[in-house]
């Protein structure tokens, strides 16, 4: 279910293929072969200019996907790939970026501006001004008298 | 005036302060490497002129040295190929050669043609020892220390102003903490 | 000497903006009516210069001139004539040439149909969009020149463009997306001049609505032409992959539609008038922000134009002159500004409120995301990261998701207070409705049944439900014909729904494969066979290509042939995958070719793709929407009111 929807992702994620590179690794089941797509999709190729490993025909791309397919076949799992790859080509090659001190404001970012966005929203919509306002019989009739005026 | 008013303004500024730093960047291409202070992977590969002979991390053990990433299909090698002639020649560090997903009779040959610099060369043919090294494109060259720890990566060709700037202060300080 | 002409046009368009920057804000300063009314007049002229200096380049491309460099670079003698053409924006130069004869047009637009600003206005607005032309013209000129030749030695034939770029998408694209950024220089320019009265009033938002809705809908247009070709061009079946170029366009036309949401609020409540200036600002500093994003280099993306710093920081201290200068003013002149109107929760002010809020924070989001990699390589001094899809999509798509939710309610919020608990009685059939029929159709069609397909898809029809419930009061309720306004907020959103349906059903049902298969070989996917009949060597103007027949069918009917190609460009030695489509209103079938395999067997990607079209039928709609509203009464009754009144005064 969840590789389903990780595949479902990564089919919105996926890409933008300069020349689309097309292996047609065999898997022996349907779980692995939608896992592949998913990790080299999340892969950025090492040497192009933002690519995924997907999308890419470079050696090294070629090179690595390779690799996934083989790692996949061992049985290792997703994390065990993430991190062979990470441990060789640093952060850089995630494009996932890990949760940590340096990316908080990142990750953390948007959702404080939002709680904050909320916040001056509520201040403007609670602050009540203290003048009189018209009534809601005043309010109508110069409703009525303006719509008058637009009518031509 | 209402001082809320000015933070679009500080926003700005401050985005405009890292595009300007932006600038100072280097090369989109280059990736720094995550090798630095780690050991040398572990490995198991062919030597080039010897089909009988495995090497081994062993053999790279024992000296300051640079292991250079090359093939036959990479022009910027053979840019690079006299300045590690001389290097391996005049400098007293020797040379060990990764050759990368490439043909070993072509290598070979290539290397007949051209002189050859390397103690040994190993035959990388499916780029695994590649990828444990994190390159990401040929030519490459690392400097490796007595006790075979990665100290430093060069990504492009070594010139001899590369040599100069880049790679004879690395190892000059590593003969010196030798010393030391 | 045709190069040369366009220069020198490029240099007299240049003299007449400072002209256009000059006079009229001293006719505006000195309250003298000759000064302030040259503004049309030279806005003609700077246009006329430009479009000749425009042609000059076509014609040097036409005439395979090689001796101009910028032609060497992108063109060749067999290049077919329509690329040629459109080469001319195909890298940096042409497309900024292209880009600044958009904006004299705009320009020009401004001054000949703004007959309902007062002749103060007017100059002041003119003043500014001179001002912004003048800019331009400088990258242009002392930057980015166009027709720099390399005389005396030039190359025989040009480098040929870029295979990629060969499509007609490059023929649309481009020009659609900077008739949309370049657009919105006129709402930004009517704010500056609205700032500079000191006086922030109704008409100000009135004005700058129908600009606002026309440069949004050209750049909707253009983004979605982006998906679209990078979509059958690019051999993978992928639509979006927030590139930072991609999120260049994007960032825009987000804050441009809290914009348009805003405006409406301003102009007929007189609320959130400086927040709707600030908007206003902020749209076109974005569009110069992407600009300077995709011509600097200083981000990483296979779309960007070739990497120079020295343009890139002309542009940056451009983007500070102008941005800077922009919130400083606002920061000054939006002081005074308060408005006392009162509104509920459940107002449309507070579903508009509402909508602005998430729209910017999304758009900070795209930014931040854009902008990490940067900003983490400055302050690590040289380590690199890298945000790509999986950080834009979850942070993205639940902010989006809780604005489409809002939409199923906006249509029938009223200003100052909804009363909910009458409308929740009398449309809760509706309401349940929605969820019902999502569910039954999932079960019956077999589609995903995840759970968070089908909420997406419950919004999508309740939105659907309600509009069409609106529509229908509306229309039936017999005092009111409905506007164009609101038949254009009803395609608009309409669009909306279209699209994200169509991204829902593609995401989640889509079904693809990647198979070797060699002459003769068959695979099933989506209840449809591909069988791989043959291969064929065919020739093209500049390319020479791999073709295979694939006969597809369905349930034993034959459906279609598919031919996809591997080409191959002789001069700019690329290979290209050109994906064969057999596109359809509720699929798409996909094939395209990776590899040989050896033997005569190649890897071979498979897709069947339901719905996909509804992503880019929904931008058209949304574009639509957009340029239907500028029909509207309203905006020609206020001309034709000035113009009487200017009759009379005379």
């Amino acid at each position: 279910m969840k590789a389903r929807l990780a595949a479902a992702l990564c089919l919105l994620m996926a890409s933008f293929a300069m020349k689309a590179s097309i292996d047609a690794y065999p898997f022996p089941n349907e779980e692995l072969a939608v896992r592949y797509d998913a990790l080299i999709a999340e892969l950025r190729c090492p040497q192009c200019l933002n690519t995924n490993l997907a999308g890419s025909d470079a050696m090294i791309a070629q090179d690595l996907r390779r690799e996934v397919h083989r790692m996949l076949l061992d049985g290792r799992t997703d994390d065990e790939i993430l991190a062979f790859m990470h441990e060789r080509y640093g952060d850089f090659i995630l494009y996932d970026p890990k949760i940590s001190g340096a990316t908080f404001v990142l990750w953390f970012g948007p959702a404080l501006l939002l709680l904050l966005a909320s916040f001056v929203m509520y201040r403007l919509i609670s602050n009540r001004p203290t003048e009189a306002l018209l009534t809601e019989d005043e309010q109508a009739r110069i409703n009525q008298l303006l719509a008058g005026n637009d009518r031509e | 005036m209402n001082k809320n008013l000015l933070i679009p303004l500080g926003v700005f500024l401050l985005l405009v302060v890292f595009l300007g730093l932006g600038f100072q960047l280097r090369d989109p291409h280059f990736l720094p490497s995550e090798l630095i202070d780690r050991p040398f992977p572990e490995f198991e590969l062919v030597d080039l002129h010897d089909g009988s002979v495995v090497r081994s991390r062993r053999d790279l053990v024992g000296e300051i040295s640079l292991v250079n990433v090359w093939a036959t299909w990479c022009p910027n090698c053979v840019i690079e190929h006299p300045e590690l002639v001389r290097i391996a020649a005049e400098e007293g560090v020797p040379i060990y050669g990764v050759n990368y997903n490439d043909d070993t009779p072509k290598a070979i040959a290539w290397l007949q043609r051209r002189k050859d610099p390397y103690r040994f060369s190993l035959v990388d043919d499916e780029g695994r020892l590649a990828i444990d090294l994190g390159v990401y494109g040929a030519p490459e060259t690392f400097v490796l220390d007595e006790k075979g720890v990665i100290q430093y990566r060069h990504v492009g060709t070594v010139t001899n102003e590369v040599w100069r700037q880049d790679l004879l202060p690395v190892i000059v300080h590593l003969r010196g903490r030798r010393e030391g | 000497m045709i190069p040369e002409f366009g220069h020198f046009s490029l240099l007299l368009a240049f003299g007449l903006s400072i002209a256009l920057t000059v006079l009229p804000a001293l006719g505006v300063y000195r309250s003298d009516q000759l000064l302030m009314r040259t503004g049309p007049s030279l806005a003609a002229g700077i246009f006329m210069f430009l479009l000749f200096s425009f042609f000059c380049l076509m014609e040097s491309f036409l005439a395979d001139d090689f001796s101009v460099t910028y032609v060497a670079n992108n063109s060749n003698s067999a290049l077919p004539v329509q690329y040629k053409v459109s080469a001319i924006w195909g890298a940096h130069e042409g497309s900024f040439l292209l880009w600044t004869l958009i904006s004299a047009g705009w320009t020009l637009a401004v001054a000949f149909f703004s007959g309902s600003l007062t002749a103060d206005m007017k100059a002041r607005v003119l003043a500014v969009l001179g001002f912004l032309n003048v800019g331009f013209l400088a990258f242009l000129l002392f930057a980015s020149n166009p027709f720099e030749r390399s005389l005396p030695f030039h190359p025989q034939d040009g480098a040929d463009l870029n295979p990629l770029l060969q499509d007609f998408g490059l023929i649309v694209h481009p020009p659609m997306l900077y008739m949309g950024y370049v657009g919105f220089a006129v709402p930004f320019a009517l704010a500056i001049a609205t700032l500079t009265t000191g006086r922030l009033d109704a008409a100000w938002a009135r004005w700058s609505r129908p600009w606002t809705n026309a440069a949004w809908a050209f750049l909707t247009i253009g983004i979605t032409l982006g998906s679209w070709w990078a979509y059958y061009e690019l051999g993978w079946g992928g639509w979006w992959f927030w590139d930072a170029v991609e999120n260049a366009s994007f960032m825009p036309w987000l804050v441009g539609t809290a914009l348009i949401h805003s405006l409406a609020a301003s102009e007929k409540r007189g609320v959130f008038k400086s927040w709707t200036v600030l908007l206003a600002i902020a749209t076109f500093s974005l569009s110069l922000l992407g600009a300077f994003l995709v011509r600097s280099g200083v981000l990483t993306s296979v779309h960007a134009f070739a990497v120079d710093p020295t343009r890139g920081l002309f542009i940056l201290v451009f983007l500070v002159m102008i941005v800077g200068s922009s919130l400083t003013l606002f920061a000054v002149k939006a002081s005074g500004i308060k408005s006392d109107a009162r509104f509920e929760w459940t107002s449309r002010e507070a579903m508009l409120l509402t909508n602005n809020l998430l729209l910017v924070v999304s758009t900070a989001a795209v930014l931040l995301g854009t902008l990490y990699p940067l900003i983490y390589e400055v302050i690590t001094d040289g380590d690199k990261i890298s945000v790509g899809p999986p950080y834009f999509n979850a942070v993205f798509v639940p902010i989006t998701l809780l604005l489409f939710t809002v939409m199923i309610v906006a249509p029938f919020s009223r200003w100052r207070k909804t009363p909910v608990k009458r409308l929740i009685q009398d449309h809760w059939p509706w309401l349940a409705i929605g969820p019902i029929a999502v569910i039954a159709g999932a079960l019956v069609t077999g589609a995903s049944r995840e759970p968070l397909a089908l909420f997406i898809q419950t919004i999508a029809v309740l939105i659907f439900l309600l509009l069409v419930k609106h529509w229908l009061v509306t229309v039936k309720s017999g005092w009111k014909v409905p506007s164009a306004s609101y038949l254009g907020m009803i395609l608009g959103h309409l669009g909306i729904l279209v699209a994200i349906l169509g991204v829902v059903i593609t995401v989640y049902d889509s079904d693809g494969r990647d198979v070797r298969m060699a002459p003769g070989d068959q695979v099933e996917l989506g209840g449809y066979q591909f069988t791989f009949r043959e291969l064929a060597k065919v020739q093209g103007p500049n390319y020479v290509s791999d073709q295979a027949l694939f006969d597809v069918q369905r349930d034993g009917n034959p459906v279609t042939v598919l031919k996809p190609e591997k080409r191959f460009y002789s001069v700019a030695r690329n290979v290209m995958t050109e994906a064969d489509l057999d596109p359809g209103l509720f699929r798409d079938l996909y094939i395209a070719l990776g590899e040989p395999v050896g033997d005569d067997a190649w890897a071979v990607r498979v897709h069947v793709k339901p719905f996909v079209r509804w992503i880019w039928f929904g931008g058209l709609l949304i574009a639509l929407g957009g340029f239907v509203t500028l029909a509207d009464r309203r905006y020609r009754r206020e001309r034709a009111r000035a113009t009487v009144a200017a009759g009379v005064t005379a």
